[in-house]
């Protein structure tokens, strides 16, 4: 009886099977890597924030380190169970320091790092405008000084004349 | 006033320059790549899992409360844990502390082969397969072995191979002043 | 024995590199003739020998001499012969000896294009060319001989790392060099011009066509350089703030400010100072640059082999060039005179404005790519700094100084005329904003990001349209095409460099903006739609090149129902390495490229494959390139050609007159 059964459930078993399209046979949409493909990219770009701790400068992303594969499986666990970048993020750190962040996180000892090149573009473009403010004032003091202290200078309509000419040759002149 | 204010800017490009390489000589004898822990002073991670040498005997960190030990990552596959492996061996042979390995991404059988080949200081090595315990102990190059005191908590973590000079001038003293 | 010849050759040329740095310059101090004279024929020996020492390493690369250990850890017998060659700066000895061979060559040219230049300052330019050299020939010599014997010999080498046996290889470092070594002859100029203590406009006029070479090269070996990585490194990148990649661009971020720099100084007498630190600047960053991938101090894809040894040396080496140029400057430059008035808006002072940009940008570069190291020498922790980073302090940084390309060009000298600029500029806004908000739109997604480089790119682009519609506008003066043809070289060659510019922005924001990528899972038949294809995977092919086994998969690319073109995506097994080598099949378009990479194999006949879609990725490179046509048109300006015609005499009398 048991066998006869066995037989049975073996048949319907194969039935049903043949039923089922096999891979080789129809051609299809390639799918995703990965059961969960929204995951998969949610990983891959959490990833390409993050260092391969084994590498010479690459991505968790990127890299094919043993490492590397085995925090993206590490990371896609995480992300699958809810948690959010910032927690993924935390738990690398928590293991590794912030040597594992490609984006070094915003702290005491970044704060030049962060604020550093903003500050030094204004202090640029303000130490550049005091500059010519100080060139400028610099010059017309010479400028006065000579006038005062020139004779036989130019006759007035003489250095008008000279002064337009100078204008003119101001003009868009190119660069080069 | 105004003439060595003017001088001072001009001299700013060279002190800019006097200070980086300040910086890029020091960098000289650092290594870029070598990553501090950051569970140093932390309470050691947990781990609960079958010892290499009986499968089915759990190993537990909990089981090393209340004495100084030594944690040490290595691999059959690595070969740098072959050249620090002697110097465990003798340590081990003083019997000051404990020395539990961690078996990082091996097989059973190439660990214990290991094992018989090159001698065996460990108490009981936890058999790591997939990495994990590895992982929430930050590992990311074997050799690396860690020191945890009486309440548990990471006091010091080497990475690479143990050299003789490492444990006589920094792991033994240490330990001294962890049991006292 | 002709390894032995190599080295001797070097050990000769170190003999003149010594005297050519220091008697042309002290017989420039001290008016001594004989030792001026010394200069040029020094220069020309010290190439020849160098000459002959490179092409004993060439020699003993094709004769397969793995006797020397350079040979031996750097090529194979069944080597191509084109990469043999390659092979030459594969490694970190011999990328040294090629840096000294294209200094030697551009002291070579120096020496012949120079009967211009009055002999103090030749003296004083091929001595301070010839004390760089002396401190590379010193460092080969000492440290880092490719000419090393290795004993017992060994039957086959190593083979040269798979990553470089490529096209790109061959072109990338020589031109990447020629930039960077190029910069050391503004470099001579500038330190010359302060030791002679004149700073005029000639020393600018003459120290201009040097620097726009420079320039043009090390554009061009960036560029090749990214998009050789784009091309072989298989996952689509073509730029990653690395440090060696950011140690090429930071000379040329300096080395564009210079330009600009430079032709202020020619035409306005004006801004000395700067262009003088900006010659120093420049190639003392190339120096820097340098000694960051031998040293070890930074982790890099990119990095030779560190040594704490050859480290200290470049090192002393860079205190001495930098440190003393830098220290002669804080001497020399305050004595310079304050040169022509202009207003506080003004074409020199947006120029300005331009020098304190790009000077930032390179300073925000520097400062990212030492952070992490200034942090571990202070004990203060242990950080990495990458790409999210600098995306985001970087782009900031330029984009006032792409702003101010469109309206640079048409301010007026001394006083700029702000009303009359933004009259004729209207247009070009509305343009610029049309384009900003379509585009995106017609990608199919609108993004600010997107449209924010829209909007600079086609501002860069219609405001140069504004102005050379100025100059070529039919009117008084003749019809369009007299105007154009009649137009100097070098305004043109403005016009072609900021214009590549903007390409290049279209480039990357378009790229970064709309880019697809997929990884998926192909059995044989599958398909995959990607961007405005659908790439169908026929199947997989084996075979052998001439170093290495090959697996091949084949691909159909289909547009609808029609087929486009295959793709044959690769892996390589080269017999000395176990890794294999991805080598991803790319179809470039001039709307954008296919890239389809194979990944590991799945079951029997399937494979994991990575397919992108990377709109408009290959303006990136057009840009650059367009870029460094402009400089090229630049240089074939008619007054270089003229000055080579005029006698020296001439020149000299012409110049006294502008000065």
């Amino acid at each position: 009886m048991k066998t006869v059964l066995r037989a049975i459930a073996v048949a319907l078993l194969l039935a049903g099977a043949s039923l089922v399209p096999w891979s080789h046979a129809t051609a299809k949409e390639a799918a995703e890597v990965g059961d969960d493909p929204a995951n998969e990219r949610h990983m891959m770009s959490l990833a390409a924030e993050l260092r391969c701790l084994q590498c010479q400068n690459q991505t968790l992303a990127d890299s094919n380190a043993p490492l590397a594969v085995d925090l993206r499986q590490e990371i896609r666990e995480l992300l699958a169970k809810g948690q959010t970048d910032e927690q993924v993020k935390a738990y690398l750190v928590a293991r590794y320091g912030d040597f594992v962040l490609y984006r070094p996180p915003l702290q005491t000892n970044t704060m030049l790092l962060w604020f550093g090149p903003g500050l030094v573009l204004a202090g640029g473009l303000v130490a550049l405008y005091l500059a010519l403010k100080r060139r400028l004032a610099r010059l017309e003091a010479m400028e006065r000084e000579a006038q005062a202290g020139s004779t036989g200078a130019l006759s007035a309509a003489d250095s008008q004349r000279a002064k337009s000419l100078l204008e003119e040759e101001n003009g868009e002149g190119s660069l080069s | 006033m105004a003439a060595s204010k003017f001088r001072l800017t001009f001299l700013l490009p060279l002190l800019v320059f006097v200070a980086i390489s300040g910086f890029l000589l020091k960098g000289l004898w650092l290594d870029p790549r070598e990553i501090p822990s950051p569970l140093i002073n932390k309470p050691a991670p947990d781990f609960h899992l079958e010892s290499l040498e009986t499968p089915g005997k759990i190993v537990d960190r909990k089981d090393m409360l209340g004495k100084v030990w030594m944690l040490n990552a290595w691999a059959s596959w690595c070969v740098a844990c072959r050249e620090e492996h002697p110097v465990l061996v003798e340590f081990s042979r003083s019997a000051a502390i404990p020395i539990v390995g961690l078996n990082y991404k091996d097989t059973r059988m190439e660990g214990m082969r290991w094992l018989a080949q090159f001698g065996n200081p460990y108490v009981t090595s936890v058999f790591d397969e997939a990495g994990r315990v590895g992982i929430d102990y930050g590992v990311y190059a074997v050799p690396e072995t860690f020191l945890i005191d009486k309440q548990g908590v990471v006091r010091f973590k080497q990475i690479g191979p143990v050299t003789p000079e490492l444990l006589e001038k920094t792991i033994l003293p240490l330990i001294r002043r962890l049991d006292a | 024995m002709i390894p032995e010849i190599g080295n001797f050759a070097l050990m000769v040329a170190t003999a003149v590199a010594l005297t050519l740095g220091t008697l042309p310059i002290i017989g420039a101090q001290r008016g001594n003739l004989r030792w001026m004279a010394l200069a040029r024929p020094a220069a020309r020996m010290m190439f020849l020998l160098v000459v002959i020492a490179a092409s004993c390493l060439v020699a003993s690369f094709l004769n397969n001499d793995f006797s020397v250990v350079y040979v031996a850890t750097n090529s194979t017998r069944a080597l191509p012969v084109q990469y043999k060659l390659a092979a030459f700066w594969g490694g970190h000895e011999g990328s040294m000896l090629l840096w000294l061979l294209i200094l030697s060559f551009w002291m070579f040219t120096v020496s012949v294009f120079s009967t211009h230049l009055p002999r103090e300052m030749i003296a004083r330019i091929l001595g301070v060319m010839g004390l760089i050299a002396l401190g590379f020939l010193l460092f080969i010599l000492l440290t880092s001989n490719p000419f090393d014997r290795l004993m017992p010999a060994v039957a086959d080498g190593n083979d040269l790392n798979p990553l470089l046996q490529d096209p790109g290889m061959v072109a990338h470092p020589p031109m990447l060099y020629m930039g960077y070594v190029g910069f050391s002859v503004a470099f001579a100029f500038a330190i010359a011009a302060l030791l002679g203590g004149n700073l005029d406009a000639t020393w600018a006029r003459w120290s201009r066509p040097w620097t726009t070479v420079a320039w043009m090269f090390l554009t061009i070996g960036i560029c090749l350089g990214s998009a050789w990585a784009y091309y072989t490194l298989g996952w689509g990148g073509w730029w990653f703030w690395d440090p060696v990649e950011n140690a090429s661009f930071m000379p040329w971020l300096a080395g564009t400010a210079l330009m600009h720099s430079l032709a202020v100084t020619e035409k306005r007498s004006g801004f000395k100072v700067w262009t003088v630190l900006l010659a120093i600047f420049a190639f003392s960053l190339s120096l820097l640059g340098t000694f960051l991938v031998r040293s070890g101090v930074l982790t890099s894809v990119h990095a030779f082999a560190s040594d704490p040894r050859r480290g200290v040396f470049i090192l002393l080496f860079l205190g001495v060039v930098i440190g003393g140029s830098l220290a002669l400057f804080a001497w020399r430059a305050p004595k310079v005179g304050l040169g022509e008035r202009f207003e506080i808006v003004s074409r020199e002072s947006m120029l300005l404005t331009n020098n304190v940009l790009f000077l930032g940008a390179a300073a925000c570069v520097l400062l990212g790519t030492l952070y992490p190291l200034m942090l571990d020498a202070l004990g203060m922790g242990k950080i990495s700094v990458g790409p999210p980073y600098f995306d985001v302090v970087f782009v900031p940084l330029m984009a006032p100084a792409l702003f101010l390309m469109g309206i640079g060009p048409l301010a007026r000298w001394r006083k700029a005329n702000v009303p009359e600029i933004a009259a004729r500029l209207k247009w070009a806004i509305a343009v610029s904003v049309i384009c900003a908000v379509a585009v995106p739109l017609i990608e199919g997604k609108w993004s600010i990001m997107v449209a924010l480089g829209v909007l600079l790119a086609a501002w860069i682009v219609s405001s140069s349209m504004v102005n050379l519609w100025s100059r070529v506008r039919p009117g008084e003066g003749g019809q369009i095409g007299a105007k154009l043809a009649s137009l100097p070289r070098g305004y043109l060659g403005m016009l072609a460099a900021h214009v590549g510019v903007a390409v290049f922005i279209v480039g990357v924001t378009l790229v970064k903006g709309y880019e697809v990528e997929k990884d998926v899972r192909m059995d044989v038949g599958d398909t995959v739609a990607i961007g405005p294809y659908t790439a169908k995977f026929v199947g997989t092919s084996e075979g052998s090149g001439p170093n290495y086994l090959y697996l091949r998969g084949e691909f159909q690319i289909l547009r609808g129902e029609k087929l486009v073109r295959t793709m044959y995506p690769e892996k390589h097994q080269f017999s000395s390495k176990s890794e294999p080598m991805t080598d991803a099949a790319i179809a470039p378009g001039i709307t954008g490229d296919l890239y389809v990479s194979m990944g590991e194999s799945v079951g029997k006949t399937a494979w994991v494959v990575r397919v992108y879609y990377k709109p408009f990725v290959d303006w990136i490179w057009g840009g650059c390139m367009i870029m460094a046509f402009g400089g090229l048109l630049a240089l074939s300006d008619r007054r270089y050609r003229l000055a080579q015609r005029q006698s020296s005499a001439g020149i000299a009398a012409g110049a006294a007159s502008r000065a």
